[in-house]
């Protein structure tokens, strides 16, 4: 099953390495990964996006506390949350699809950031799935670049994850 | 103001606060300021191997035999990549060591600078924690931590990377009493609402077992172990990590379990119906394949002290996280205030079976064969030694001898590497050993292929009068590997025999020991006797053994605990 995991850790050099290597070591599946410092400069937040077993996310999450660096961990996943994700993509945008795409990016409520008289680069956020579903409503071959951030998560109402 | 010292300076006045006796290293170009340092003084003594790895088995050697931190020191680069076979053996067992060891300057960090590595790179999987010391001002501070974070919560081995150039630079030196990390917080105490339902199992159990491993011997709990086995009529197995948890010689010990484990202590593992683990866990040569182990229904106790270890390999009933002496304190307190005991009439029972399968004798060798028998040597070093002496060794069915025949009836007297299965281990492990316990008597029980793996230390045992026994059960083959290719390969012995072996008595003359070699059956005792009659000195023991013995019982690869090959 899906998990995505939070976590809180010291913002030092190699931390999140050590996430990564203990990933890789004990053979479990990263989906993504998004990791930057908080509002307290000593604490990054990461948040983690993977897939397995009951058993196999209950050492996950035992082995991320074990790591000297890491300061909290929860499964969001356990409780309402909200997550979500930033996905920029370039498209062909010529002739009469211009308008066709324009459109598009409304109902998504994507937002056009860059514009050339070939191409419109288009910012949006949402759940996963939603930047699939856009990414399905765009012909393939006019699709020219895409960037995804991987899932960022927070628990929903008097949830909170802090030190 | 007070005076700045220097980093070099920093880190050995460090080593002192930490009441750090001895260390063992190796110097190189990026540890030239630490050692300058280390000659200045006398409180630190520094004992010099003549490997990196080495270093690394000493301390390691001398944490587990005295439940103090064992410290090496090296150099950069081949210095660094030496000590990690040792670093990953102390990892896998949870031995408490911090390694200090330097690295290039700074500002060539990065720069594939001279016998530069990226040392917290290559060494982050096999050590609790480690760091890179960047700014002068944080060393101290950073060294509180290693022995902190190595010494509490489930030990293990913690790394500090210092830079030359930081030994070289100055700050004014304040070594904290304390050090406080909101990031790690280890658990002591167990859940008392845990504890209370596992007094109820214990007290409802008919078939009742318990399993002792590595973490008895790393919290000290023998002796709480001891009172609740006995307090209980208990049934009690050692792993291989926790020889000596629970005393061999007493006849609620069924013997050590697992790969090679005892017929009887196999058996009621699989066919009890509660079992207490303590600071065991699991371990694939421990209870073979979990599938078979639960074909028959029992609830688990666990108390161990890393979440992580429980419901790892096996779902457990009752988990509890703590500290094992600290928990097996509580427990033993609870069931004094029940009064209660467990049913005993089932408990007879259940004794009547587990002496059925004691009865199988599932150790017998040929007592009469007119070649020497390892099982024999280990046999007869337990009588001239009373019992008494520290015993390390090296990895194969040497190792595997030494655990079933040498009775441990005391706790960190028995020194191996369990999990990681170094070879190579044995001889620099009991030099640590006896650094820490000087007087006592230290056997090295190696085989002739393990014991090439070190051989240079018997340099450093004659430049410290180090009087080790060595053991050397010379079968003239990788006696482990052998006996898998004989049971799973056909008997095909590809490179597993020792050709070209030295002349292990004159090899031992060389370097100023002595040396014997036996090969009679009569003549092991009388020549076990004369080696530890000559206290000062280094034996080196040639025993030339049978090439064809195998250690039995045997749970073959990937079968269950009660599918034992036996003799």
């Amino acid at each position: 099953m899906r998990h995505i995991i939070s976590l809180l850790m010291e913002n030092e050099a190699g931390a999140l390495s050590r996430v990564a290597g203990l990933f890789s070591s004990r053979g479990y599946n990263i989906e993504s990964l998004t990791v930057a410092a908080t509002e307290d400069s000593t604490l990054s937040r990461m948040t983690l996006v993977t897939a397995g077993s009951d058993d196999v996310i209950e050492q996950i999450t035992k082995q991320l506390n074990k790591l000297i660096d890491v300061v909290k961990v929860v499964d969001l996943s356990e409780g309402d949350h909200i997550e979500r994700e930033l996905m920029l993509i370039k498209v062909r945008a010529l002739g009469k699809d211009r308008e066709e795409i324009k459109r598009l990016a409304d109902i998504f409520r994507g937002r056009i950031i860059d514009v050339t008289d070939k191409s419109y680069t288009i910012e949006l956020t949402g759940t996963g799935s939603k930047l699939d579903a856009f990414l399905d409503t765009i012909e393939r071959s006019a699709i020219l670049e895409t960037v995804r951030t991987g899932a960022s998560g927070i628990g929903r109402g008097e949830r909170i994850l802090k030190v | 103001m007070s005076t700045e010292l220097t980093g070099a300076e920093i880190t050995v006045r460090c080593l002192q606060k930490e009441g750090v006796d001895h260390i063992f290293g190796y110097p190189g170009g990026a540890v030239l300021f630490i050692y300058d340092e280390l000659f200045k003084q006398d409180k630190v003594k520094h004992v010099l191997v003549r490997h990196e790895q080495a270093a690394v088995h000493a301390a390691d050697g001398y944490a587990r035999s005295s439940n103090k931190i064992g410290v090496a020191l090296v150099t950069s680069g081949p210095g660094v990549t030496n000590a990690v076979t040792g670093i990953a053996t102390a990892y896998m067992d949870s031995i408490p060591l911090v390694i200090i060891s330097g690295q290039v300057p700074t500002h060539a960090i990065g720069l594939d600078a001279f016998q530069e590595v990226d040392t917290v790179g290559i060494t982050r999987p096999c050590v609790k924690h480690n760091f890179l010391v960047k700014d002068i001002n944080e060393l101290a501070t950073t060294i509180k931590k290693a022995f902190f974070i190595a010494s509490t919560g489930r030990p293990g081995p913690v790394l500090v990377d210092i830079p030359k150039d930081v030994s070289q630079q100055k700050a004014v030196f304040v070594y904290p009493e304390s050090v406080a990390m909101r990031s790690y917080n280890p658990v002591t105490r167990g859940h008392a609402g845990q504890i209370r339902k596992a007094v109820q199992l214990i007290l409802e159990a008919k078939r009742p077992m318990i399993y002792a491993g590595g973490g008895i011997i790393l919290s000290d709990a023998a002796a709480q172990l001891t009172e609740l086995v006995r307090m209980l009529g208990f049934p009690c197995t050692n792993t291989l990590m926790g020889l000596g948890g629970f005393p061999a010689t007493d006849r609620q010990c069924v013997g050590m379990l697992g790969m090679h484990g005892t017929y009887e202590a196999n058996m009621a593992m699989q066919h009890c119906d509660v079992l207490v683990a303590i600071g065991a866990r699991f371990d694939d040569r421990v209870i073979g394949n979990p599938k078979h182990f639960f074909n028959e229904d029992r609830k688990i106790i666990h108390i161990d002290i890393d979440p992580s270890s429980i419901s790892k390999r096996v779902k457990v009933d009752v988990p509890i996280v703590g500290s094992v002496s600290d928990v097996l304190v509580e427990l033993i307190k609870m069931l004094k205030v029940r009064k209660e005991k467990p049913d005993q009439t089932a408990l007879d029972a259940w004794w009547t079976q587990i002496d059925l399968w004691r009865a199988r004798d599932c150790l017998k060798y040929d007592r009469s064969s007119s070649i020497i028998k390892p099982q024999l040597v280990i046999e007869k070093l337990y009588d001239v030694t009373k019992g008494d002496a520290f015993v390390t060794s090296d990895v194969g069915q040497h190792q595997m001898w030494a655990a079933q025949f040498y009775k441990f009836d005391l706790p960190r007297r028995w020194i191996n590497s369990g999990g990681l299965g170094t070879m190579g281990f044995g001889l620099p492990a009991a030099m640590g050993v006896q650094f820490a316990n000087p007087g006592n008597m230290v056997a090295c029980v190696t085989g002739e292929a393990s014991i090439q793996m070190c051989i240079q230390e018997l340099s450093t045992c004659k430049q410290y009068n180090l009087p080790l026994k060595v053991i050397n059960l010379n079968n003239r083959y990788m006696g482990m590997v052998r006996q898998w290719q004989e049971f799973f390969h056909g008997n095909r012995y590809a490179e597993s025999y020792m050709d070209a072996l030295p002349d292990f008595v004159k090899l031992a003359e060389s370097y100023g020991h002595v040396g014997m070699k036996i090969e009679q059956p009569g003549d092991v005792e009388s020549a076990l006797t004369e080696a530890f009659k000559l206290k000062n000195r280094l034996v080196f023991m040639d025993f030339i053994t049978d090439q064809t013995e195998n250690v039995f019982p045997m749970v073959p690869g990937g079968k269950g605990l009660s599918e034992m090959i036996l003799v």
